[in-house]
Protein backbone atom coordinates (compact mmCIF):
# COMPACT_ATOMS: atom_id res chain seq x y z
CA UNK A 1 0.00 0.00 0.00
CA UNK A 2 2.81 2.43 0.89
CA UNK A 3 4.41 1.77 -2.49
CA UNK A 4 1.16 2.61 -4.29
CA UNK A 5 1.04 5.87 -2.35
CA UNK A 6 4.64 6.66 -3.36
CA UNK A 7 3.73 6.04 -7.01
CA UNK A 8 0.61 8.22 -6.96
CA UNK A 9 2.41 10.94 -5.04
CA UNK A 10 5.39 11.02 -7.41
CA UNK A 11 3.32 10.95 -10.61
CA UNK A 12 0.48 13.31 -9.76
CA UNK A 13 0.81 15.18 -6.48
CA UNK A 14 4.52 16.07 -6.52
CA UNK A 15 5.02 15.84 -10.28
CA UNK A 16 8.73 16.23 -10.96
CA UNK A 17 8.33 18.89 -13.65
CA UNK A 18 5.16 20.72 -12.73
CA UNK A 19 5.61 20.99 -8.99
CA UNK A 20 9.29 20.32 -8.22
CA UNK A 21 10.78 22.14 -11.24
CA UNK A 22 13.31 19.44 -12.09
CA UNK A 23 14.07 18.66 -15.72
CA UNK A 24 12.63 21.85 -17.18
CA UNK A 25 15.21 22.07 -20.00
CA UNK A 26 14.10 18.88 -21.83
CA UNK A 27 10.50 19.69 -20.88
CA UNK A 28 10.70 22.91 -22.88
CA UNK A 29 13.23 21.71 -25.44
CA UNK A 30 11.95 18.33 -26.69
CA UNK A 31 8.21 18.97 -26.49
CA UNK A 32 7.44 20.13 -30.01
CA UNK A 33 6.25 16.69 -31.16
CA UNK A 34 4.50 13.90 -29.24
CA UNK A 35 6.69 11.17 -30.76
CA UNK A 36 10.00 12.74 -29.69
CA UNK A 37 8.49 13.55 -26.31
CA UNK A 38 7.63 9.87 -25.83
CA UNK A 39 11.18 8.86 -26.85
CA UNK A 40 12.71 11.33 -24.41
CA UNK A 41 10.38 10.10 -21.67
CA UNK A 42 11.47 6.52 -22.29
CA UNK A 43 15.16 7.45 -22.30
CA UNK A 44 14.81 9.36 -19.03
CA UNK A 45 12.90 6.46 -17.42
CA UNK A 46 15.66 4.05 -18.37
CA UNK A 47 18.58 6.25 -17.27
CA UNK A 48 16.85 7.43 -14.09
CA UNK A 49 16.11 3.89 -12.89
CA UNK A 50 19.65 2.60 -13.43
CA UNK A 51 21.23 5.81 -12.10
CA UNK A 52 19.20 5.67 -8.90
CA UNK A 53 20.19 2.07 -8.18
CA UNK A 54 23.89 2.71 -8.84
CA UNK A 55 24.09 6.00 -6.93
CA UNK A 56 22.14 4.54 -3.98
CA UNK A 57 24.58 1.64 -3.74
CA UNK A 58 27.59 3.94 -4.04
CA UNK A 59 26.16 6.20 -1.35
CA UNK A 60 25.45 3.37 1.11
CA UNK A 61 28.46 1.13 0.41
CA UNK A 62 31.19 3.69 -0.29
CA UNK A 63 30.45 7.26 0.71
CA UNK A 64 28.75 6.71 4.06
CA UNK A 65 31.01 3.96 5.56
CA UNK A 66 34.16 5.88 4.64
CA UNK A 67 32.75 9.24 5.76
CA UNK A 68 33.03 10.76 2.30
CA UNK A 69 29.56 12.28 2.07
CA UNK A 70 30.96 15.61 0.93
CA UNK A 71 32.00 13.91 -2.34
CA UNK A 72 28.35 13.10 -3.12
CA UNK A 73 27.83 15.75 -5.81
CA UNK A 74 31.03 14.92 -7.70
CA UNK A 75 30.60 11.15 -7.48
CA UNK A 76 26.95 11.20 -8.56
CA UNK A 77 27.45 13.45 -11.58
CA UNK A 78 30.34 11.28 -12.81
CA UNK A 79 28.26 8.10 -12.47
CA UNK A 80 25.37 9.70 -14.35
CA UNK A 81 27.64 11.00 -17.11
CA UNK A 82 29.14 7.54 -17.62
CA UNK A 83 25.70 5.89 -17.67
CA UNK A 84 24.34 8.31 -20.24
CA UNK A 85 27.33 7.67 -22.46
CA UNK A 86 26.62 3.94 -22.20
CA UNK A 87 22.92 4.35 -23.05
CA UNK A 88 23.90 6.45 -26.04
CA UNK A 89 26.24 3.77 -27.39
CA UNK A 90 23.65 1.02 -26.86
CA UNK A 91 20.84 3.05 -28.45
CA UNK A 92 23.01 3.86 -31.49
CA UNK A 93 23.45 0.13 -32.10
CA UNK A 94 19.97 -1.14 -31.17
CA UNK A 95 17.65 1.58 -32.46
CA UNK A 96 19.24 4.05 -34.90
CA UNK A 97 15.87 5.68 -35.68
CA UNK A 98 15.22 6.55 -32.05
CA UNK A 99 18.82 7.71 -31.77
CA UNK A 100 18.28 10.01 -34.73
CA UNK A 101 15.04 11.36 -33.27
CA UNK A 102 16.56 12.24 -29.91
CA UNK A 103 19.71 13.56 -31.56
CA UNK A 104 21.32 16.30 -29.60
CA UNK A 105 19.14 15.83 -26.52
CA UNK A 106 20.52 12.47 -25.41
CA UNK A 107 23.86 13.89 -24.18
CA UNK A 108 21.76 16.54 -22.46
CA UNK A 109 20.28 13.87 -20.15
CA UNK A 110 23.55 14.22 -18.22
CA UNK A 111 22.66 17.80 -17.42
CA UNK A 112 19.01 16.95 -16.81
CA UNK A 113 18.57 18.01 -13.22
CA UNK A 114 15.80 15.49 -12.60
CA UNK A 115 18.35 12.63 -12.76
CA UNK A 116 20.83 14.18 -10.31
CA UNK A 117 18.02 15.60 -8.19
CA UNK A 118 16.27 12.25 -7.75
CA UNK A 119 19.61 10.50 -7.13
CA UNK A 120 20.43 12.96 -4.33
CA UNK A 121 16.92 12.75 -2.82
CA UNK A 122 17.00 8.94 -2.81
CA UNK A 123 20.58 8.83 -1.50
CA UNK A 124 19.77 11.21 1.35
CA UNK A 125 16.32 9.67 1.92
CA UNK A 126 14.67 13.09 1.77
CA UNK A 127 11.91 12.24 -0.73
CA UNK A 128 8.31 11.87 0.35
CA UNK A 129 8.08 8.42 1.95
CA UNK A 130 4.29 8.23 2.42
CA UNK A 131 4.31 6.35 5.71
CA UNK A 132 7.28 4.05 5.13
CA UNK A 133 9.56 4.09 8.21
CA UNK A 134 12.83 4.50 6.32
CA UNK A 135 14.23 4.82 2.83
CA UNK A 136 15.28 1.50 1.28
CA UNK A 137 16.62 0.55 -2.11
CA UNK A 138 13.19 -0.78 -3.12
CA UNK A 139 11.27 2.34 -2.15
CA UNK A 140 13.96 4.44 -3.84
CA UNK A 141 13.63 2.53 -7.09
CA UNK A 142 9.83 2.68 -6.94
CA UNK A 143 10.08 6.41 -6.38
CA UNK A 144 12.55 6.83 -9.28
CA UNK A 145 10.40 4.89 -11.75
CA UNK A 146 7.25 6.74 -10.69
CA UNK A 147 9.06 10.08 -10.99
CA UNK A 148 10.20 9.19 -14.50
CA UNK A 149 6.64 8.18 -15.45
CA UNK A 150 5.45 11.53 -14.08
CA UNK A 151 8.10 13.26 -16.20
CA UNK A 152 7.05 11.36 -19.34
CA UNK A 153 3.36 12.05 -18.64
CA UNK A 154 3.90 15.80 -18.25
CA UNK A 155 6.17 15.89 -21.32
CA UNK A 156 3.71 14.03 -23.58
CA UNK A 157 0.67 16.04 -22.42
CA UNK A 158 2.62 19.26 -22.94
CA UNK A 159 3.79 18.17 -26.41
CA UNK A 160 0.17 17.39 -27.33
CA UNK A 161 -0.89 20.92 -26.42
CA UNK A 162 2.08 22.46 -28.24
CA UNK A 163 1.26 20.58 -31.46
CA UNK A 164 -2.14 22.32 -31.41
CA UNK A 165 -0.55 25.67 -30.56
CA UNK A 166 1.32 25.56 -33.88
CA UNK A 167 -1.97 26.12 -35.71
CA UNK A 168 -3.28 28.83 -33.41
CA UNK A 169 -3.24 32.56 -34.01
CA UNK A 170 -0.96 33.84 -31.23
CA UNK A 171 0.06 37.49 -30.67
CA UNK A 172 3.53 38.19 -32.10
CA UNK A 173 5.38 38.73 -28.80
CA UNK A 174 3.88 35.61 -27.20
CA UNK A 175 5.00 33.19 -29.91
CA UNK A 176 7.43 30.42 -28.98
CA UNK A 177 8.66 30.24 -25.41
CA UNK A 178 6.27 32.68 -23.64
CA UNK A 179 3.09 30.88 -24.69
CA UNK A 180 4.72 27.51 -23.95
CA UNK A 181 5.54 28.65 -20.41
CA UNK A 182 2.00 29.89 -19.85
CA UNK A 183 0.60 26.56 -21.08
CA UNK A 184 2.95 24.83 -18.61
CA UNK A 185 1.66 27.15 -15.88
CA UNK A 186 -1.95 26.23 -16.61
CA UNK A 187 -1.00 22.53 -16.59
CA UNK A 188 0.70 23.03 -13.21
CA UNK A 189 -2.48 24.70 -11.99
CA UNK A 190 -4.46 21.65 -13.09
CA UNK A 191 -2.00 19.32 -11.30
CA UNK A 192 -2.53 21.29 -8.06
CA UNK A 193 -6.01 19.75 -8.15
CA UNK A 194 -4.38 16.42 -7.23
CA UNK A 195 -2.84 17.84 -4.06
CA UNK A 196 -5.42 16.42 -1.66
CA UNK A 197 -5.12 12.94 -3.16
CA UNK A 198 -2.44 11.42 -0.90
CA UNK B 1 37.45 42.74 -26.16
CA UNK B 2 36.43 45.58 -23.89
CA UNK B 3 35.84 44.30 -20.32
CA UNK B 4 32.83 46.51 -19.76
CA UNK B 5 31.30 45.26 -23.01
CA UNK B 6 31.70 41.63 -21.86
CA UNK B 7 29.82 42.34 -18.63
CA UNK B 8 27.08 44.26 -20.46
CA UNK B 9 26.75 41.39 -22.94
CA UNK B 10 25.88 38.96 -20.14
CA UNK B 11 23.63 41.40 -18.36
CA UNK B 12 21.54 42.60 -21.31
CA UNK B 13 22.33 41.38 -24.83
CA UNK B 14 22.71 37.67 -24.02
CA UNK B 15 20.88 37.56 -20.71
CA UNK B 16 20.97 33.85 -19.78
CA UNK B 17 17.36 33.70 -18.61
CA UNK B 18 15.45 36.06 -20.87
CA UNK B 19 17.42 35.67 -24.11
CA UNK B 20 19.39 32.40 -24.03
CA UNK B 21 16.71 30.58 -21.96
CA UNK B 22 19.30 28.57 -20.03
CA UNK B 23 19.14 27.29 -16.47
CA UNK B 24 15.36 27.17 -16.21
CA UNK B 25 15.11 24.77 -13.25
CA UNK B 26 16.59 27.06 -10.55
CA UNK B 27 14.95 30.05 -12.26
CA UNK B 28 11.52 28.56 -11.68
CA UNK B 29 12.21 26.51 -8.57
CA UNK B 30 13.86 28.99 -6.22
CA UNK B 31 12.11 32.27 -7.00
CA UNK B 32 9.30 32.04 -4.44
CA UNK B 33 10.61 35.34 -3.00
CA UNK B 34 12.99 38.08 -4.13
CA UNK B 35 15.53 37.17 -1.42
CA UNK B 36 15.66 33.52 -2.48
CA UNK B 37 16.08 34.57 -6.12
CA UNK B 38 18.92 36.90 -5.17
CA UNK B 39 20.65 34.20 -3.08
CA UNK B 40 20.38 31.58 -5.83
CA UNK B 41 21.65 34.09 -8.40
CA UNK B 42 24.70 35.01 -6.34
CA UNK B 43 25.47 31.35 -5.58
CA UNK B 44 25.41 30.57 -9.31
CA UNK B 45 27.54 33.67 -10.01
CA UNK B 46 30.22 32.39 -7.61
CA UNK B 47 30.40 29.03 -9.39
CA UNK B 48 30.31 30.67 -12.83
CA UNK B 49 33.22 33.01 -12.10
CA UNK B 50 35.42 30.33 -10.47
CA UNK B 51 34.75 27.66 -13.09
CA UNK B 52 35.17 30.10 -16.01
CA UNK B 53 38.59 31.21 -14.74
CA UNK B 54 39.88 27.70 -14.00
CA UNK B 55 38.51 26.12 -17.18
CA UNK B 56 39.92 28.90 -19.28
CA UNK B 57 43.32 28.44 -17.61
CA UNK B 58 43.43 24.64 -18.10
CA UNK B 59 41.91 24.51 -21.60
CA UNK B 60 45.26 23.68 -23.28
CA UNK B 61 46.20 20.92 -20.83
CA UNK B 62 42.94 18.96 -21.06
CA UNK B 63 42.78 16.51 -24.00
CA UNK B 64 39.76 17.00 -26.22
CA UNK B 65 38.39 13.51 -25.59
CA UNK B 66 37.83 14.02 -21.87
CA UNK B 67 36.98 17.70 -22.09
CA UNK B 68 33.34 17.57 -20.95
CA UNK B 69 33.87 15.09 -18.08
CA UNK B 70 36.83 17.05 -16.72
CA UNK B 71 34.87 20.31 -17.02
CA UNK B 72 32.03 18.76 -15.05
CA UNK B 73 34.44 17.62 -12.32
CA UNK B 74 35.86 21.14 -11.99
CA UNK B 75 32.34 22.61 -11.79
CA UNK B 76 31.25 19.97 -9.25
CA UNK B 77 34.30 20.80 -7.12
CA UNK B 78 33.33 24.46 -6.91
CA UNK B 79 29.72 23.54 -6.15
CA UNK B 80 30.95 21.36 -3.27
CA UNK B 81 33.05 24.28 -1.98
CA UNK B 82 29.97 26.51 -2.22
CA UNK B 83 27.83 23.94 -0.38
CA UNK B 84 30.30 23.81 2.50
CA UNK B 85 30.62 27.61 2.70
CA UNK B 86 26.86 28.10 2.68
CA UNK B 87 26.27 25.40 5.29
CA UNK B 88 28.77 27.16 7.54
CA UNK B 89 27.86 30.83 7.05
CA UNK B 90 24.33 30.99 5.54
CA UNK B 91 22.51 27.94 6.95
CA UNK B 92 19.00 29.45 6.62
CA UNK B 93 19.44 30.37 2.94
CA UNK B 94 21.01 26.95 2.33
CA UNK B 95 17.96 25.28 3.85
CA UNK B 96 15.48 27.31 1.82
CA UNK B 97 17.29 26.73 -1.50
CA UNK B 98 17.73 23.05 -0.60
CA UNK B 99 18.27 20.65 -3.48
CA UNK B 100 18.93 23.44 -5.98
CA UNK B 101 22.42 24.19 -4.60
CA UNK B 102 23.95 20.81 -5.59
CA UNK B 103 21.97 21.08 -8.82
CA UNK B 104 24.08 24.09 -9.90
CA UNK B 105 26.38 21.35 -11.31
CA UNK B 106 23.81 20.56 -13.98
CA UNK B 107 22.87 24.18 -14.63
CA UNK B 108 23.28 24.62 -18.38
CA UNK B 109 24.59 28.19 -17.97
CA UNK B 110 27.79 27.07 -16.24
CA UNK B 111 28.76 24.38 -18.77
CA UNK B 112 27.32 26.48 -21.61
CA UNK B 113 29.55 29.49 -20.86
CA UNK B 114 32.56 27.21 -20.39
CA UNK B 115 32.02 25.79 -23.88
CA UNK B 116 30.92 29.02 -25.56
CA UNK B 117 33.32 31.49 -23.95
CA UNK B 118 35.97 30.17 -21.56
CA UNK B 119 37.61 27.74 -24.00
CA UNK B 120 38.14 30.54 -26.53
CA UNK B 121 39.25 33.42 -24.30
CA UNK B 122 41.83 34.36 -21.67
CA UNK B 123 41.16 33.68 -17.95
CA UNK B 124 40.72 37.40 -17.27
CA UNK B 125 38.10 37.86 -20.01
CA UNK B 126 36.40 34.66 -18.84
CA UNK B 127 36.21 36.08 -15.34
CA UNK B 128 34.38 39.14 -16.65
CA UNK B 129 32.09 36.92 -18.70
CA UNK B 130 31.32 34.96 -15.51
CA UNK B 131 30.56 38.22 -13.68
CA UNK B 132 28.34 39.49 -16.50
CA UNK B 133 26.43 36.25 -16.99
CA UNK B 134 26.11 35.75 -13.23
CA UNK B 135 24.76 39.26 -12.71
CA UNK B 136 22.35 38.82 -15.63
CA UNK B 137 21.09 35.58 -14.08
CA UNK B 138 20.87 37.19 -10.62
CA UNK B 139 18.96 40.16 -12.04
CA UNK B 140 16.47 37.87 -13.81
CA UNK B 141 15.93 35.69 -10.73
CA UNK B 142 15.49 38.66 -8.42
CA UNK B 143 13.00 40.28 -10.81
CA UNK B 144 11.01 37.05 -11.17
CA UNK B 145 11.11 36.47 -7.40
CA UNK B 146 9.99 40.05 -6.70
CA UNK B 147 7.05 39.76 -9.15
CA UNK B 148 5.92 36.46 -7.65
CA UNK B 149 6.30 37.71 -4.08
CA UNK B 150 4.36 40.88 -4.89
CA UNK B 151 1.51 39.11 -6.69
CA UNK B 152 1.38 36.21 -4.26
CA UNK B 153 1.72 37.86 -0.87
CA UNK B 154 1.92 41.62 -1.37
CA UNK B 155 5.55 41.93 -0.16
CA UNK B 156 8.84 42.81 -1.82
CA UNK B 157 12.00 41.67 0.02
CA UNK B 158 9.75 40.99 3.02
CA UNK B 159 8.43 44.59 3.16
CA UNK B 160 4.62 44.72 3.22
CA UNK B 161 3.10 46.74 0.40
CA UNK B 162 -0.44 45.55 0.87
CA UNK B 163 -2.22 42.89 2.87
CA UNK B 164 -1.49 39.29 1.90
CA UNK B 165 -5.27 38.73 1.77
CA UNK B 166 -5.24 40.35 -1.69
CA UNK B 167 -2.47 38.09 -2.96
CA UNK B 168 -3.11 35.09 -5.21
CA UNK B 169 -1.45 32.06 -3.60
CA UNK B 170 -1.00 30.42 -7.02
CA UNK B 171 1.81 32.88 -7.81
CA UNK B 172 3.91 31.61 -4.91
CA UNK B 173 3.15 27.99 -5.88
CA UNK B 174 4.40 26.23 -9.01
CA UNK B 175 1.96 27.61 -11.66
CA UNK B 176 2.85 31.22 -10.91
CA UNK B 177 6.51 30.58 -11.75
CA UNK B 178 5.69 29.43 -15.28
CA UNK B 179 3.10 32.13 -15.94
CA UNK B 180 5.13 35.08 -14.60
CA UNK B 181 8.26 33.96 -16.47
CA UNK B 182 6.20 33.53 -19.66
CA UNK B 183 4.92 37.10 -19.46
CA UNK B 184 8.36 38.50 -18.53
CA UNK B 185 9.95 36.83 -21.58
CA UNK B 186 7.11 38.13 -23.77
CA UNK B 187 7.76 41.68 -22.50
CA UNK B 188 11.52 41.31 -23.11
CA UNK B 189 10.84 40.01 -26.65
CA UNK B 190 8.62 43.01 -27.32
CA UNK B 191 11.28 45.46 -26.06
CA UNK B 192 14.04 43.74 -28.05
CA UNK B 193 12.08 43.92 -31.28
CA UNK B 194 11.07 47.55 -30.79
Amino acid sequence: MEYILIVISAIFVNNVVLSQFLGICPFLGVSKKVSTAAGMGAAVTFVLTIATVVTYLVQKCLLEPFDLKYLQTIAFILIIAALVQMVEIILKKVSPSLYQALGVFLPLITTNCCILGVAIMVGDGTYNLQGLPEATLLSGVVYAIATAIGFALALILFAGVREHLELMDIPEGMKGMPIALIVAGIMALAFIGFSGLV
Amino acid sequence: MNKFKIILNGLVKENPTFVLLLGMCPTLGTTTSAVNGLGMGLATTFVLICSNVVLSAIKRIVPDMVRIPSFIVVIATFVTVLQMLMQAYLPSLYASLGLFIPLIVVNCIVLGRAEAFAVKNTPLDSMFDGIGMGLGFTFALTLLGACRELLGSGNIFGIDLWSSEYGALAFVLAPGAFIVLGYLIAIVNKIRKA
